[in-house]
């Protein structure tokens, strides 16, 4: 997805609806092409959609990472990288901002949405839980890639308990 | 105008390096090399520094002055120090040694660095010959502004692998723009 910079897509020079809905229709698709393709519908297969669906997501957050921050040096530490991700990449990508993000201070941040935009016209409950996490694979990837521009190794892993909430966990990997 | 433009990655080394084409294009490449360490130490000064807004411009690294001297002058060099070498090499064409087919011109070079650094640690070094106009900040940084968003494209352009030379010929194209031209 080519993004022209936040502010355009935050709405300050008018907000363009189509952006978003395209997204959403090509994220589906993705993953139903990458599902269809699957000789093999056993745990094996799955493994390798899923790792290529994290893997175009890696690419395009290390291309959103270099787009995105612009002007100021601003991260001074993984917290103020976390803080980016959580508002101008959540807002640039999915037009909200991530609803809380938590940690425990030693490198495991918790980023919760309540209503994961990619998730919200599926269901909202239990219905179709066990579809769910492929629907967040690329958002992974998304997420690890930017953090990967930004100088920060991590493994994110995502978890859903009811549609559309999701969250998302940031381990960052210190070597 | 520069006369040599580098992108440098965060792990220290070039991504895409070029200079105007001369006889000795290394002095350049160690210029690049030697305005990293100077790159580096203003990025940890920076951490240090409370203030709000950090600069991803980093402004002159260092200014060197470099005299262009042909082979048989280098004797000159180690006798007189090196300060007068230049007056020395203006002097030496008139007293006959220009007939000399190895002196072709002799004449002090102005060259200045430049730094910018973005947010993913990658770092853009500029060298410029300030000696015949001098270039104000306000397009050095205008220069710098040019590059950035022309490495962003490159990062966007899918057939690009993150980590490889720099082979965009539009990136190309944008350097050419800024290179000064020597016939």
């Amino acid at each position: 997805m080519r993004t022209r910079g936040a502010g355009r897509l935050l709405g300050r020079e008018g907000r363009r609806m189509a952006d978003a809905v395209l997204f959403e229709f090509l994220h589906t698709e993705m993953v139903a092409e990458l599902w269809a393709q699957d000789p093999d519908p056993g745990p094996g297969g799955q493994k390798m959609s899923l790792s290529v669906l994290e893997g175009m997501g890696f690419r395009v957050g290390q291309a959103l990472g270099e787009r995105l921050p612009r002007e100021t040096l601003a991260f001074r530490e993984e917290l103020d990288a976390l803080k980016f991700l959580c508002k101008d990449v959540w807002a640039a990508v999915f037009q909200k901002q991530m609803d809380s993000l938590r940690t425990n201070h030693q490198g495991t941040y918790v980023l919760q949405d309540h209503s994961f935009p990619l998730l919200i016209r599926m269901a909202s409950g239990l219905q179709y839980l066990e579809e769910a996490p492929k629907f967040l694979a690329f958002t992974c990837g998304l997420l690890r890639g930017t953090l990967s521009t930004l100088g920060i190794k991590s493994l994110v892993t995502a978890s859903v308990a009811a549609l559309p909430s999701c969250k998302f966990q940031v381990v960052i990997q210190r070597s | 105008m520069a006369v040599c433009v580098a992108v440098i990655a965060k792990e220290n080394y070039p991504l895409y390096i070029r200079s105007v084409p001369t006889e000795n294009e290394l002095k350049f490449h160690y210029m690049v090399h030697t305005s990293l360490d100077v790159v580096d130490e203003k990025i940890s000064a920076m951490g240090k520094a409370l203030v709000d807004q950090r600069e991803l411009y980093l402004g002159l690294l260092y200014p060197t002055e470099d005299y262009k001297v042909y082979p048989h002058t280098w004797q000159w060099l180690r006798v007189w120090g090196f300060p007068a070498v230049a007056g020395l090499c203006t002097v030496m064409p008139c007293l006959g040694l220009s007939q000399s087919p190895r002196i072709k011109s002799v004449f002090p070079n102005q060259l200045c660095s430049y730094g910018y650094v973005t947010n993913s640690k990658v770092k853009f070094v500029m060298v410029v010959d300030s000696s015949n106009t001098a270039l104000r900040d306000n397009e050095i940084r205008s220069m710098f502004r040019k590059l950035h968003n022309s490495y962003t494209d490159v990062m966007c352009n899918p057939f690009y692998n993150p980590g490889d030379r720099i082979q965009s010929r539009a990136f190309d194209g944008m350097v050419t723009s800024m290179m000064i031209q020597v016939c």
